[in-house]
């Protein structure tokens, strides 16, 4: 027990590190930009502005933008470390609040997305696993490689002009209510869906020519029961490998979906303040993204010792 | 990405046929109250304070909560009365005293007084780079005086014609001490108390901003088709990013007014049995700015040549039905526009002559080449707009290369910041002839990067003065040297283009093509 405690101190060490050089590496990436936020803030109708240069020059001097980048990075850092990320430069409201309004919804497309993701993903792989027709599984496998090439906006539009549009079943925008989830759930579900089917079919295939399968086998057990039991058992491995990489496709798909379906999100934040170079909220969603990085591989490291004995938690 | 749903969703809509089906006749002369209305706004509003906001988005959200001084008829562009029963401005245009309306309130009861009017423009100003639009409105306020409760006299340091104009914006709308004290921050996230028709319920940012009727209104513009309260019981704008789902939602009944329509959707629109509304933006039409300080440009021949070498008409085939090519440098919806074409003709062989005569000539590629110099310049640009590359090529037709480099807002705007450019591509929308000063005046923005000269000389007189007659003069004089000395090409108007259900009535743009909800009704 001792030695865990000592593995999370060291795993809180590495998050602090990860978490700063986040903070650290979006920070430079936004300063080497040409022009700032405040420029971009006078000039958002898209039309000629006509500010007078010292009214900017004080403007920016509120957001310390006329000082050197080390002092800069200094003030941000000196904020951040106090979980104060400051007030977002384009609409003035305070990015913790900002990111505590749109995490919630996110987390809920994201979570619901990933359980249907899971269902259509792993149903797939073993039906792919189960069925003796070759075709069917040809055909079933070749599914995946389809969704993951279909373009999450385009799949989006698509499910808009048909059950929204057309047949009015859902509505086409908006976070009100359980039907507003659906068409976004979907779209966000169908490549992530595909990413677990490809790789757990793969990795059943590869379980499944193990010797202790043979073994079973020849106790007399049916090969559904050996699937479901012993062999999935075996090949979920990858896939929680893998969640780390499926969050944060989540987290950018949720870019686009919100995009589409006129959500509110982190995603929908994200893309705003990149555009508008919003150092502030930028910098506040890098720390959140990281932070949730962080979480699902830790929570990934503890859980493999329990799915399988002879990974230790102790390295 | 909106360049892949636009034809997409096109098609499929056509195919879709109209799912209202036909709205039966109505009476459209007798308005009935009730309903919300749902607009779809292309962008989130940022910031909903009318004093602050710079996008057309956040500026017609913050229309709906404020009332102003004075209002402007889109048709003439004459003042009139709102809260400002009546006024009177010196002759030499730096005092103005407004006589107040009584019985006007804010939401939080307290009364619209000349105290709020003297607490309001004060507090334009101390916004300061904050109010994107205002600083320029009262630039070289000296003082308000509120001889009483009803009376407010504003005075500036130099003559001020255009400040008249200026307090029928919303931008110059009034809010209550209890609004004015908050930080500004604050009062983008809605926190803001108007004596408008509408009050704000909520603002979600990249979700709606909900507006609920306030029921003791009565004090609506002298320009207004009724008195009283508004017909709506309220309104939510919805902010839809993509073009397509705004299309989409309009035409499933979803939305009732798409205030962000794409140019290729304007077919599908009319197919659609959906109603179009379209008005030229006031102000200075797109132009090219030519920075006067290179060496290229200091010369007159090579601008003059760049205003011959352009077809306008040319132009009309590739934008929108709805918008039109220059006929001036400000566009025909801007009070005292005078259709000054004959400057704007056509002329290739005169554009030639002028550059010829400058020394420039015909090189091997076709541009043209002076002491082994090719007559060739940069345009960085960000807006999206298909009529540059036509351009480049009409200019590539007399020798001249115009390299194009699309590129961000913030990468634009440092080019800009940095002086290192040849040429800006820019408009901006205002409803007073007095847009040329702010822009071209070389004691202004001086975008021409200019040495002082006559036309300088006409746009300060015209501030001078609010006699039309006298104005129209000036201005007459002083864009015709825009014109004629290349200051300015003026290549076409920005119009701007909403489309909504056929049950919304008494819909219209106001004088600076943004939206006033007050007359608007639903027909049940």
């Amino acid at each position: 027990m001792r030695t865990s405690w000592r593995y999370l101190v060291g795993r809180g060490w590495q998050a602090l590190l990860v978490l700063w050089a986040a903070f650290t590496v979006s920070f430079l990436i936004l300063y080497a930009l040409p022009s700032d936020p405040v420029s971009i803030m006078l000039n958002q109708s898209g039309e000629q502005t006509t500010v007078n240069q010292q009214q900017v020059a004080a403007l920016r001097a509120q957001y310390h933008l006329d000082e050197p980048l080390a002092v800069q990075y200094g003030i941000a850092l000196w904020h951040a470390v106090q979980l104060d990320f400051g007030n977002s430069i384009q609409s003035g409201e305070p990015v913790s609040r900002a990111l505590a309004d749109a995490l919630p919804k996110t987390a809920a497309l994201a979570l619901v997305s990933l359980g249907v993701a899971l269902v259509v993903g792993v149903g797939l792989a073993l039906a792919a696993s189960l069925t003796r027709l070759h075709w069917l599984r040809d055909v079933l496998l070749g599914l995946p490689a389809i969704a993951v090439s279909l373009p999450t906006f385009w799949v989006g539009l698509l499910l808009l002009q048909w059950f929204s549009f057309g047949w009015h079943w859902f509505p086409a925008m908006g976070n009100q209510g359980l039907a507003s989830l659906v068409l976004p759930t979907l779209t966000l579900a169908i490549p992530t869906s595909a990413v677990i089917a490809q790789v757990l079919a793969r990795s059943l295939a590869a379980t499944w020519r193990l010797p202790f399968v043979d073994a079973l086998r020849a106790k007399g057990l049916s090969p559904l029961r050996v699937l479901l039991v012993h062999v999935l058992h075996n090949a979920v491995i990858p896939i929680l490998s893998l969640s780390g990489v499926i969050v944060g496709s989540l987290l950018a798909g949720s870019v686009v979906t919100e995009t589409v379906f006129s959500r509110e999100g982190v995603g929908r934040l994200a893309q705003a303040a990149v555009s508008t170079q919003d150092i502030p909220v930028v910098q506040g969603v890098v720390v959140l993204a990281a932070l949730i990085f962080i979480g699902v591989n830790l929570l990934v490291d503890l859980l493999y010792p329990l799915l399988d004995p002879r990974i230790g938690a102790t390295r | 990405m909106k360049h892949l749903s636009v034809p997409l969703l096109a098609l499929l809509l056509t195919a879709c046929g109209d799912p209202q089906g036909s709205v039966t006749a109505v009476d459209v002369s007798k308005p009935q109250a009730g309903g919300t209305l749902r607009v779809a706004l292309e962008g989130d509003p940022q910031c909903v304070d009318p004093q602050q906001a710079g996008n057309n988005t956040a500026l017609n959200v913050g229309r709906q909560l404020v009332d102003s001084l004075t209002d402007q008829d889109p048709l003439t562009g004459a003042i009139v009365p709102w809260l400002a029963q009546s006024w009177e401005v010196s002759p030499d245009s730096r005092r103005f005293t407004f006589v107040l309306r009584q019985g006007a309130t804010f939401s939080d009861g307290t009364a619209v007084d000349a105290a709020a009017v003297k607490a309001n423009l004060e507090g334009v100003v101390a916004l300061g780079a904050r109010s994107i639009l205002g600083s320029t409105y009262l630039a070289g306020l000296k003082h308000i005086d509120t001889p009483d409760s009803h009376t407010v006299v504003v005075e500036f340091e130099q003559p001020n014609a255009q400040f008249l104009q200026a307090t029928s914006t919303m931008t110059l709308g009034l809010f209550s001490a209890q609004t004015l004290a908050l930080p500004p921050g604050d009062r983008c996230q809605g926190q803001l108390i108007g004596s408008g028709p509408f009050v704000l319920k909520s603002f979600v940012h990249n979700q709606v901003v909900s507006l609920k009727r306030r029921d003791d209104y009565n004090w609506g513009s002298s320009l207004a088709a009724h008195t009283g309260k508004a017909w709506l019981d309220g309104i939510e704008f919805l902010i839809i990013p993509e073009s397509g789902v705004r299309l989409g939602s309009l035409a499933s009944g979803q939305v009732d007014v798409n205030t962000g329509v794409a140019p290729q959707d304007e077919g599908v629109i009319d197919s659609q049995g959906l109603v179009l509304l379209t008005r030229a933006n006031p102000g200075v039409v797109y132009n090219l700015a030519l920075n006067e300080s290179t060496k290229l440009f200091a010369d007159i021949n090579v601008r003059q040549a760049l205003n011959k070498a352009i077809d306008r008409a040319e132009l009309q085939r590739i934008i929108s039905r709805y918008q039109k090519p220059a006929t001036a440098l400000l566009a025909s919806s801007t009070p005292l526009y005078r259709d000054l074409s004959s400057l704007l003709a056509y002329d290739p062989e005169g554009a030639r002559k002028l550059l010829e005569d400058a020394g420039w000539k015909p090189g091997a590629d076709g541009v043209r080449v002076k002491a082994g110099e090719r007559l060739s310049f940069r345009l960085d640009y960000w807006q999206q707009t298909p009529i540059l590359e036509l351009v480049q090529q009409q200019l590539k037709g007399v020798g001249i290369e115009l390299r194009l480099n699309k590129s961000t807002i913030s990468q634009v705007t440092a080019i800009q910041a940095s002086g290192d450019y040849s040429v800006r591509f820019l408009n901006l929308t205002r409803a007073d002839p007095d847009v040329l000063r702010t822009v071209y005046d070389v004691a202004g923005y001086n975008i021409n990067n200019r040495q002082p000269g006559e036309v300088d000389r006409l746009l300060r007189e015209s501030a001078e003065t609010l006699d039309n007659a006298r104005r129209q003069v000036l201005i007459d004089q002083a864009s015709e040297l825009l014109l004629r000395d290349g200051h300015a090409i003026a290549l076409v108007e920005l119009a701007t283009v909403l489309a909504h259900a056929k049950n919304v009535h008494g819909l219209h743009y106001e004088a600076s093509s943004r939206l006033q909800f007050f007359d608007t009704w639903l027909q049940p």
